[in-house]
């Protein structure tokens, strides 16, 4: 089978409107077992305001994919230009600044901090960042996810779906120009899910941001421009060209 | 600034309401500075009503001491054209309660009329002092300390002998206001007037008398310019000023030298208490992983991180220090109530900021040499982990700039210890000694870890889990030896020290001391007095040697005032000294350098020197000392050195002259008596001091018990501090009790799933908290044991017995602290259900 990657020549034609460009990207970890090959060989295009969804099973490699994209993971080889910045040129300080510019992230597991209030975790990118108004614009962000009379509630207090609502509302106010999702719905119920994949995509058509979801839910992953599959470390499909075609609100 | 305010900001949500978590650091720290603080507190407050209290303490501005004889006129007419002048006498004396009464040793003193100059004696009843001492129907009159009214079974109107002269007890002294503390009483006090001294008849060419001047001078008058002008007026005078500088020297000595012991066992308390702000920093960061992840993920950068958990580190601190200097601020006053009768003065209340301040800084400095590695290490949490189900904190080591972070707090600690004990031999001793026991420990834990993992597996289940918990990852058993250990360790090395001490005292040093010592023999008395002594039955050997005081006025020709004596051996160079003469090398004694003196040598002055002083003085043979002995100078060359072995409390005298010197000098002559038997002792001092009245008799089992009380005191202080080291370190265990709860409670759910009853899961961590104990008391023991051999063979010089009672008591306290702590924490753990812990998973 041909494992499927974005075309080079194609990828350098769309490069002015990329905001995630990998080629051949390789991640080799060492273990007591030895050498452990998690991703190899990804090559990768997403164009700025794309929705795009990553689909696989357990140990495909994913979440390293984030990992990489979000400057979290250092590519073994191969190169990784995300939102213009070339990350392996990048020390790990100046990631966090990539990072806080550049990236939201929302996890399956909403990774708030525990010991701050709602309108305090969703300030933290703006505080991070110097940005003077960051306790009016995260009170903002948070009335824009429904939770305006939840803010000086603390993640305890909060219910799953409200903590994940908080996330997106971080996730969202530093306005990224890509927006990480990994299964953002996974430790949520069915309806409460569904409200919050609706806020996501919702905000993503306000924001134009360009969105990267993991998800084990195929139903969820169609509501993307664009599937992803991957398996052992591989994409295994060949993308659509419909799929890298910019979506407009 | 915006990064350290964004950092202060996080640090301050991140700390709202999680000062519970950090109860063992508090603890911890509290106890350390709190310890350094009260010491150091304690000693200024001391040291305050010392120099608060001197011009009473020393009876004026300026105290002038001379020894056998009184001051030229033209001194003391100078003297009196200068100030107010008070005299008065002091000297040893055996009394007698009425006739064929008791006897006993007093310290005597005669005083003038204008006595006392500073301060006022206060008399029980209370009468005037004048009053007290005036002469009525030819008897004169004495006031006496209450302690030998319960002596002798005297009662004020009683008479008492003391010589020749039968004094009339007119009251009993409720405070003497120039009475300082001293170590070295022979006896309580009596005290008469100058005029009825001589009635005792006891004031004899030779005999060992003190006068003292003391002079309150016009103010204003520069004190030292004063003394300088006086000394260079009598050269050759011979004798001892004293200004409100140094008005109790030897007990200010004392304070310092005990508050730099006890400020350095504060300090191991504070290093133990390291141990559990490392493991505090440890837990409370692995706590917070995920956070540090998270804002790793949301753009915070590795500097920010470090920044903020250090800001919360720091603000601990300042609680921790907070605490500890507030209970080092509350313990003079706690010190004053305790000493209240006993310190010859008030305590002044006040917030002594400088040793409060000084334990601040310790506080701090501990907290950045312990903190750092753990923050440092923090920021290599990994964010990508946000993407498992697992945060887990980092483990290696920090980045290189924080391992140098790290040393540069351990120098800086190391440098205040210089500073805080002002000693430099003794800091370093501590530093190195501290370091030592930390390689010690950490290789002795490893090792025996390492021996443990090796040994074949037990077939027991619960054993089998107890050993493997000691040493599977993550183990908390070094960091329990090591804090536990160290308060355990400095608990042996005392208790050890102070065993061997009071064996010395008791036990061995009786076997070969002498029974009496009897002082101001006249040299016309020998003859007699040898004859008596020799009669009694049980008497076994009778030594004397002529005696005469001298204080040493040049070192190798430079002027005793400029040279900086060994801290040691000081108390030689301070005051007079006994000399002596002989023709033969004396019993006892070894020459360890130089050659002993022909019988016959007749020449220049010749001394053999304490090998010790000798050494504390930077001198050695062909080096000159320049001795005044009343009032003349005599140089004399070192020609040997002696190695002096002052436990058997023989006759041992630090300078021994060369015959053809101090023969002509007025001297008396001091015997020393060695009795068999209650009876033939009793017999001794009952003839002696009944034939002569003027010898007075020093029991020597008096003077043991005497410091045998001191020891007991000291060893209550010690003792005292040294159990705070001991709790830092049960602080540090319960610390990492409470950081295992969590890792225990899900063993025991997992167990207990897979079929484990209450009653195994309980034997295994009886077992391993028993192993945990055992391992700590082993190495505890043999560090103490090691520590305590070293200070009592190499410092003093005496033989080491190990005391089974000690190491048993180690043991002890190990084992009901690993078990005890361990078996409460983990109570909770047997306890918790299954299904709860399960449904959470």
């Amino acid at each position: 089978m041909t494992i499927g990657t974005v075309d080079p020549s194609q990828s350098r034609h769309d490069a002015a409107q990329s905001i995630v460009d990998l080629r051949d990207v390789h991640l080799n970890l060492r273990s007591a077992a030895g050498e452990v090959n998690i991703l190899r060989g990804i090559s990768l295009d997403i164009r700025a305001g794309a929705t795009v969804s990553i689909v696989g099973p357990s140990g495909a490699g994913k979440s390293t994919l984030m990992m990489i994209v979000s400057g979290l993971e250092s590519a073994s080889s191969g190169q990784v230009q995300v939102a213009g910045h070339d990350l392996s040129a990048l020390g790990e300080d100046a990631l966090a600044e990539f990072r806080r510019d550049n990236i939201g992230i929302v996890f399956q597991a909403f990774r708030l901090i525990p010991t701050m209030t709602a309108m305090e975790n969703v300030a933290i990118p703006l505080e991070l960042a110097g940005t003077g108004d960051a306790f009016g614009q995260a009170r903002e962000s948070l009335g824009r996810v429904g939770l305006a009379d939840r803010v000086q509630h603390y993640p305890d207090q909060l219910s799953g779906g409200e903590q994940q609502r908080v996330a997106i509302a971080r996730a969202f106010v530093s306005k990224p120009a890509l927006l990480l999702a990994d299964e953002p719905t996974g430790n949520l119920d069915r309806t409460t899910g569904d409200s919050v994949v609706e806020l996501l995509f919702d905000l993503q058509t306000r924001h134009g941001t360009t969105l990267v979801l993991i998800t084990h839910d195929e139903i969820l992953a169609t509501r993307c421009d664009r599937i992803i599959r991957m398996a052992d470390g591989l994409i295994l499909a060949e993308p659509t060209s419909s799929d890298t075609t910019l979506k407009t609100a | 600034m915006r990064y350290w305010a964004l950092a202060a900001r996080l640090a301050r949500r991140e700390l709202r309401g999680s000062l519970g978590n950090f109860r063992v650091f508090l603890a911890c720290l509290a106890l350390g500075v709190a310890a350094i603080a009260g010491v150091g507190s304690v000693s200024d407050a001391m040291h305050t009503g010392i120099s608060r209290d001197a011009r009473q303490l020393l009876g004026g501005d300026i105290s002038i001491r001379m020894s056998h004889r009184t001051m030229p006129a033209d001194a003391r007419a100078a003297l009196g054209q200068a100030g107010q002048v008070s005299e008065a006498i002091t000297m040893r004396a055996m009394t007698q309660s009425g006739q064929g009464g008791r006897r006993t040793l007093v310290e005597l003193k005669a005083v003038d009329g204008v006595y006392p100059l500073i301060g006022a004696m206060a008399l029980e009843p209370a009468i005037p002092l004048a009053q007290a001492l005036e002469e009525r129907d030819g008897t004169m009159g004495a006031v006496i300390d209450p302690s030998l009214s319960r002596r002798l079974g005297v009662a004020v109107g009683d008479r008492l002998r003391i010589g020749n002269h039968d004094f009339e007890i007119r009251a009993e002294i409720a405070k003497e206001p120039d009475r300082t503390i001293r170590f070295a009483t022979f006896g309580p006090r009596v005290m008469v007037t100058s005029a009825a001294l001589p009635r005792t008849g006891l004031v004899t060419e030779g005999s060992l008398v003190h006068y003292h001047y003391r002079v309150a001078l016009p103010k204003p008058t520069n004190v030292p310019a004063w003394i300088k002008n006086f000394d260079a007026a009598y050269p050759k005078a011979g004798w001892r000023i004293r200004s409100t500088q140094n008005a109790a020297p030897g007990f200010e000595r004392f304070i310092a030298r005990v508050t730099q012991f006890l400020t350095l066992v504060g300090l191991t308390a504070l290093l133990v208490g390291g141990v559990g702000i490392a493991n505090a920093v440890r837990s409370f960061l692995d706590q917070r992983t995920g956070t540090i992840a998270t804002l790793k993920c949301l753009g915070a950068p590795g500097g920010l991180i470090f920044t903020t958990y250090l800001i919360q580190v720091m603000v601990l601190a300042t609680v921790g220090v907070v605490i500890g200097s507030a209970i080092g601020a509350i313990a003079p006053p706690l010190t004053a109530h305790l000493l209240s009768g006993v310190f010859p003065v008030t305590i002044p209340l006040g917030f002594y900021w400088k040793p409060i301040g000084m334990a601040a800084l310790f506080g701090y400095v501990t907290t950045l040499a312990f903190a750092v590695w753990p923050l440092g290490r923090a920021r290599n949490v990994s964010a990508a982990q946000l993407f498992r189900a697992l945060v887990v904190p980092p483990d290696g080591w920090p980045n290189p700039g924080y391992i140098a972070l790290t040393a540069v707090a351990a120098l800086a600690l190391a440098a205040l210890a210089f500073f805080a004990t002002d000693d430099p031999r003794l800091a370093l001793s501590f530093i190195i000694g501290a370091c030592g026991v930390l390689v010690v420990f950490g290789g002795g834990t490893a090792l025996l870890l390492r021996l443990i993992r090796r040994l074949p597996s037990p077939r027991h289940p619960g054993l089998r889990l107890a050993i493997a918990n000691l040493h599977r990852p993550d183990n908390t058993t070094p960091s329990i030896v090591l804090s536990l250990g160290l308060g355990l360790t400095v608990l042996v090395t005392v208790a050890l020290v102070q065993f061997n001490m009071a064996y010395q005292i008791t036990q061995q040093i009786p076997k070969q001391a002498p029974s009496y010592f009897f002082i101001d023999i006249q040299p016309h008395q020998v003859e007699p007095f040898t004859t008596l002594v020799r009669s009694i039955s049980g008497v076994a050997k009778l030594e004397h040697t002529p005696m005469v005081r001298g204080r040493i006025v040049r070192v190798a020709g430079v002027p005793i005032e400029q040279v900086k004596p060994d801290k040691d051996i000081a108390w030689a160079v301070n005051g007079d000294r006994g000399l002596t003469y002989a023709t033969h090398l004396p019993e006892d004694a070894k020459v360890v350098a130089g050659d002993w003196w022909p019988e016959d040598y007749s020449g220049p002055p010749l001394i053999s020197f304490d090998a010790n002083v000798a050494r504390g003085l930077g001198v050695g043979i062909g080096d000159t000392i320049t001795l005044n002995v009343l009032g003349r100078e005599i140089t004399a060359t070192i020609v040997n050195l002696r190695h002096i072995d002052w436990a058997t409390l023989g006759m041992n005298f630090v300078f021994v002259f060369a015959p053809g010197t101090l023969e002509a000098a007025p001297h008396s002559v001091i015997s020393a008596v060695y009795a068999e038997g209650t009876e033939a002792e009793e017999a001794v001092q009952g003839l002696v001091t009944e034939r002569f009245p003027n010898i007075s008799a020093i029991r020597v089992k008096d003077a043991l018990e005497n410091a045998n009380r001191i020891l007991d005191a000291v060893a209550i202080a010690v003792r005292t501090t040294a159990s705070v080291t001991l709790l830092a370190g049960i602080f540090v265990l319960a610390g990492a009790v409470v950081a295992g709860q969590h890792r225990r409670i899900h063993d025991a759910v997992i167990l207990k799933v897979l079929g484990a009853t209450r009653r195994r899961v309980l034997f295994s961590y009886l077992v391993e908290y028993a192993i945990l104990g055992l391992l700590t008391a082993i190495v505890a023991s043999a560090v103490g044991t090691v520590l305590g051999y070293f200070i009592i063979t190499e410092l003093m010089r005496a033989e080491f017995v190990v005391s089974a009672m000690a190491i048993g008591l180690t043991v002890s306290i190990a084992l009901l602290s690993t078990i005890g702590l361990g078996l409460f924490g983990t109570w909770r753990a047997l306890g918790m259900k299954a299904a709860p812990l399960l449904r959470n998973k």
